[in-house]
């Protein structure tokens, strides 16, 4: 064989390709996804709107509460609350054992695979709620509802950079719940342990800076905040350029401790594995 | 210089018992199951080696150590000089593996695309790459099979693709765990033959397991019987029938109606109309003294002497050992 070990990254970037194509296949479950969302999206704009008309005095305005909403609806399938059901299939059938023939390291293989999965869904329905929330709202005439562009060019680049690190986090905490699915046989339990506190934590539910004050230093520094609420915050300018570059750097902290985390509980899983089926 | 070393390599799973009743998850207990108990082998680059026991024997926890997927309990083991649990990605890259009862292709893509994911896993450079396959689909006959989903070929061909898979990066190594599992006759000789030429024309080393015996009949010079996490037998097939079963078996069929019959040095298997089965030990009656002995007492149409199936010797070798299946 000639020509090759110049491109260390090859195996992973083509998993990542090809998972992607795979998953971009999924389009009814886009179309549906994407009505349930707007629906969704719609509710919580009204209760929020009511909210705000009731109460003085909010950590956020309406409009950043709304916008925050609308890219929530956008961007929910980034969010990590299961584990990739390929994963799980392979541990219940015992396929699992082709993974770990592959001379690529099992944690950075399932990782790009993460990536892919966490890229591809919201490639698909992102931009669909995205024009629905920032443009065909304004057309029938509800544009106090609708979805406002960035609060500025600062907020725009460091918006971008955030989400790219919402994937790096996303896909981190993917890995994570992939190799717990090996360690306990199944999906199921870390499924029911995670999702919510991913809904919740990361701002999914209700905007985090809308909860009680004496919580705010806990939800600003848990892993979870960084999946949503800080992309948001910078996007709708309700965190400052300086407080964003901070939040950057915390979601980056993250990233890294996650990774460190995911690779303990592989390398772990990996040297006591059992397989299925003998 | 041998190419597999394996000493006193042995395996001991945990596995949790539960117990009935409302708290019985409080009483978790652990029960263990020794799946290998110090088996030692070696195999020469180029050997191709049957594996057979009944199941829960420990054949596939052998394949998988040795494949770099499970990590032994003690003992020593070494493929092309690499400890595979220890190096496995660098030792992966260097063998080929297919388990018969799993799939390594993507369910809703055609195989092709499979195929060339695999490629860039294996970082198989695009020359090599064309070359594999070329050889790969002229052996298996797989040219109208790679544009197809792989969950619309039958279970035959997705085995073929299975095979070609695990040898795009040309491994020097193949393990074959159960490859010829639920296929029809003709699949089964097509993988037979695939095999046979990788071993033979290639010298491709192969592990073999299998329950079916003319695979091993078919293709293996070395069988290794393991039972109950040891190795009972190792060596060819034909001294395992020799050990386990020594009788020949003479079918003779007659031209006339007979009564009753006797032979001494025989025993009578079945007998139906006008054909008869006998059984005798070539050592005390050689056959061709029978053979005319019963020809110059009865009016004979025609024989036939055979060994008693190769299924038949593995069954007598498994009850010998009170083996069955766990």
């Amino acid at each position: 064989m000639s020509g090759r070990g110049s491109h260390a990254l090859t195996p992973y970037v083509a998993v990542v390709r090809a998972r992607f194509g795979v998953l971009l296949q999924y389009r009814a479950a886009a179309i549906a996804g994407f009505v349930t969302q707007c629906w969704w999206g719609g509710i919580k704009v009204m209760v929020l709107t009511a909210f705000f008309a009731a109460s003085a005095g909010a950590p956020m305005t309406l409009p950043q509460a709304i916008d925050y909403v609308w890219l929530g609806q956008a961007l929910f399938t980034m969010l990590p609350w299961s584990g990739d059901p390929d994963v799980a299939r392979m541990v219940r059938t015992g396929d699992v054992a082709y993974e770990r023939l592959r001379p690529l390291d099992t944690y950075a293989f399932w990782y790009s695979r993460a990536v892919a999965r966490r890229t591809a869904n919201p490639a698909l329905r992102a931009l669909p709620m995205l024009l629905t929330a920032g443009v065909l709202l304004r057309v029938v005439g509800w544009s106090a509802y609708a979805l406002r562009a960035p609060a500025g060019v600062a907020a725009s680049l460091l918006f971008v950079a955030s989400i790219a690190l919402v994937i790096a986090l996303s896909a981190a905490v993917s890995a994570l719940i992939d190799a717990l699915t090996v360690a306990t046989l199944s999906d199921r339990g870390v499924t029911v342990l995670v999702s919510p506190l991913v809904i919740v934590l990361s701002g999914s539910l209700v905007p985090l800076p809308l909860f009680p004050d004496w919580l705010q230093p806990i939800l600003r520094n848990q892993p979870f905040a960084g999946l949503m609420d800080t992309p948001f915050r910078i996007y709708t300018g309700n965190l400052a350029a300086g407080g964003a570059v901070f939040a950057l750097a915390r979601q980056a902290i993250w990233v890294v401790v996650l990774v460190l985390l995911g690779r303990v509980v592989m390398a772990r899983v990996m040297s006591r594995l059992q397989t299925q089926g003998g | 210089m041998s190419q597999i070393i394996v000493e006193e390599l042995t395996k001991t799973f945990r596995v949790a018992e539960r117990r009935g009743g409302l708290f019985g998850f409080l009483r978790r207990r652990w029960r263990e199951v020794h799946a290998l108990q110090r088996v030692s082998f070696a195999l020469r680059e180029g050997e191709l080696l049957g594996l057979i026991g009944p199941n829960g024997a420990g054949k596939s926890t052998t394949i998988k150590i040795l494949c770099g997927i499970l990590e032994p309990t003690s003992g020593r083991c070494e493929v092309g000089g690499l400890v595979p649990w220890r190096e496995r990605i660098r030792h992966v890259a260097r063998i080929g593996a297919v388990f018969g009862q799993r799939t390594q292709l993507w369910w809703d893509l055609p195989v092709a695309d499979s195929f060339a994911l695999l490629r860039d896993v294996y970082r198989v450079a695009p020359d090599d790459y064309r070359r594999a396959l070329d050889e790969l689909v002229a052996l298996l006959d797989l040219e109208r099979l790679l544009s197809t989903p792989v969950r619309q070929l039958s279970l035959g061909q997705r085995m073929r693709c299975e095979i070609a898979a695990s040898m795009l990066h040309r491994p020097r190594v193949l393990f074959l765990d159960e490859p010829t599992i639920g296929l029809d006759a003709v699949a089964k000789l097509a993988v037979r033959d695939f095999v046979r030429t990788l071993n033979r024309d290639r010298g491709v080393t192969v592990i073999l397991t299998t329950h079916d015996m003319h695979d091993v009949e078919a293709l293996a010079e070395r069988v290794m019987v393991i039972g109950k996490g040891q190795i009972l037998a190792d060596g060819t097939l034909a001294s395992l029938r020799h050990d386990v079963l020594r009788e020949r078996r003479l079918r003779v069929q007659f031209a006339e109606e007979i009564g009753d019959f006797e032979i001494p040095g025989t025993v009578i298997r079945h007998r139906s109309g006008l054909s008869v089965e006998l059984s005798f030990d070539p050592r005390q009656t050689p056959a061709h003294a029978l053979i005319a002995d019963i020809a110059a007492r009865y009016d004979v149409e025609d024989v036939h002497v055979d060994e008693p199936p190769i299924d038949e010797v593995v069954a007598r070798f498994y009850a010998r050992h009170e083996l069955e299946a766990r």
